[in-house]
């Protein structure tokens, strides 16, 4: 009993390890490369932090989104820009959850998914956040008040694209589980 | 003390959130200024190394178009060499020691989408790299280098929030600072133009050397358009490089041999 409990984490884990260094190997090397007029910008790393566990605490979600931001940083050359917005992104996780959901969501669901919880839900629930991530992000990074109309352009541009990509991602790899 | 414990119990989240954003901003804000933007050297041996990668199976499809461009460069530089030295031959001036010195270095990672873009060199302080050296492709400015790891370096290029350069508009000698105010990669932007100033679209620019980042005369791009102030005030106008920044592979550090005497010059004011 203890054994395939313990199993099961593991396997969690190790899910979400994969999906860690998937998504970072995604962002970096393909879509990092996208130049659509300058103003496209997609990021899919966020969907880490979007697919981790219902279950898991508070503060390992901050701590995870930390983590998963600053090897973005480390990446991009951008110190504290990645790490800043995925952190805020992990802090509204679970208050967009409630409001997505409205009601306590069934005891059976583990983690978000589009078979789980239904498309309109992760739809609802992945673009709340990929927007708040996104602001943040464009917001910080041109750090000044009077480009602050470049990037709301960025943001509103950029989100549907990212939208996009995550529910083909979300939508394929739980096919594959599914089935 | 109990009401602190239960402050923290409850407020744990919050608190949390707030020291790892604290810790976020406190990295973000230190490299918040150009001289101070010198990225994490772990991240340059790292990042370096993956894009490394990824550059030697992609360059093989540039080859061509690499090629073609180091003939160009080669017969501007052939041209030159052979005015320089029938200048030379007639006046026998003595040459004064070289101070700048050229090496040539191979992108490794770039881009040109986002407000603030970085290219990362395959040449780092083994190969006597350091900080603010000036990086130019064959056709004109590129960027300036802020870190360096042992085989990697990382220059924020001129698509950059703090790449701010002196240049000089060829024909009229006037020095201007030309920026980049994001979207188009193309087009970067000089403002406060005296009015008196004749410009005509098509005028070419080239760095100043003021910066002692780059040699006097390299140059920048030229006046796409030019956009007179409705006020009398000063004019600004949009520039569009001569450096392809979307195509750029091969590129050359400058190193200016006097700037740390420059530097110590400028750092010293007994009188301030």
């Amino acid at each position: 009993m203890i054994h395939s409990l313990t199993q099961g984490l593991m396997s969690k884990a190790l899910i979400s390890g994969l999906r860690f260094v998937g998504l970072l190997i995604l962002q970096l090397l393909v879509l990092n490369h996208i130049r659509i007029g300058g103003y496209v910008n997609p990021y899919v790393y966020p969907l880490f932090i979007l697919m981790l566990p219902f279950a898991m605490p508070g503060w390992m979600l901050l701590i995870a989104g930390f983590m998963m931001g600053f090897v973005m940083d480390l990446m991009m050359s951008t110190p504290g820009l990645h790490t800043a917005a995925t952190v805020w992104l992990a802090f509204m996780r679970p208050a967009v959850v409630r409001l997505v959901s409205g009601r306590p969501l069934p005891e059976s669901v583990e983690e978000p998914g589009i078979f789980q919880l239904g498309g309109r839900w992760f739809f609802g629930y992945s673009i709340t956040l990929i927007s708040l991530h996104h602001l943040a992000l464009f917001l910080l990074e041109s750090f000044s008040f009077n480009q602050i109309g470049s990037s709301l352009y960025r943001t509103l541009l950029s989100v549907p694209v990212s939208e996009i990509l995550i529910l083909l991602l979300v939508y394929l790899f739980s096919g594959i589980k599914k089935r | 003390m109990y009401n602190l414990f239960r402050f923290l119990q409850k407020n744990h989240l919050l608190l949390l959130f707030l020291l790892l954003e604290t810790i976020a901003f406190s990295m973000l804000l230190r490299s918040n200024t150009y001289h101070r933007s010198a990225a994490f050297k772990l991240s340059n041996s790292i990042s370096g190394r993956v894009y490394n990668v990824q550059k030697t199976v992609t360059d093989y499809f540039y080859l061509q178009q690499a090629n073609e461009l180091l003939a160009d460069e080669n017969a501007r530089l052939r041209e030159e060499l052979y005015n320089l030295s029938e200048k030379t031959d007639s006046l026998k001036v003595q040459t004064p020691e070289s101070v700048f010195s050229f090496m040539q270095a191979r992108v490794v990672s770039n881009s040109v989408q986002f407000r603030n873009n970085y290219i990362i060199i395959d040449k780092g302080s083994a190969q006597g790299l350091h900080k603010d050296m000036g990086l130019i492709s064959s056709e004109g400015v590129a960027g300036i280098i802020t870190g360096v790891s042992k085989n990697y370096a990382t220059a924020i290029s001129l698509l950059h929030k703090f790449a701010v350069i002196s240049v000089r508009f060829k024909k009229s000698g006037q020095l201007a600072n030309l920026s980049w105010k994001g979207g188009d990669y193309r087009l970067g932007q000089i403002d406060h133009i005296p009015t008196h100033l004749e410009l005509k679209t098509g005028d070419t620019l080239v760095t100043s050397g003021h910066s002692h980042l780059f040699p006097p005369g390299i140059l920048v791009g030229t006046i796409a358009e030019y956009y007179p102030s409705t006020n009398e005030a000063l004019n600004s106008a949009s520039i569009s490089f001569f450096t392809h920044f979307n195509k750029l592979r091969q590129v050359y550090v400058v190193e200016n041999h006097h700037k740390a005497e420059i530097d110590s010059l400028i750092n010293t004011r007994p009188y301030e």
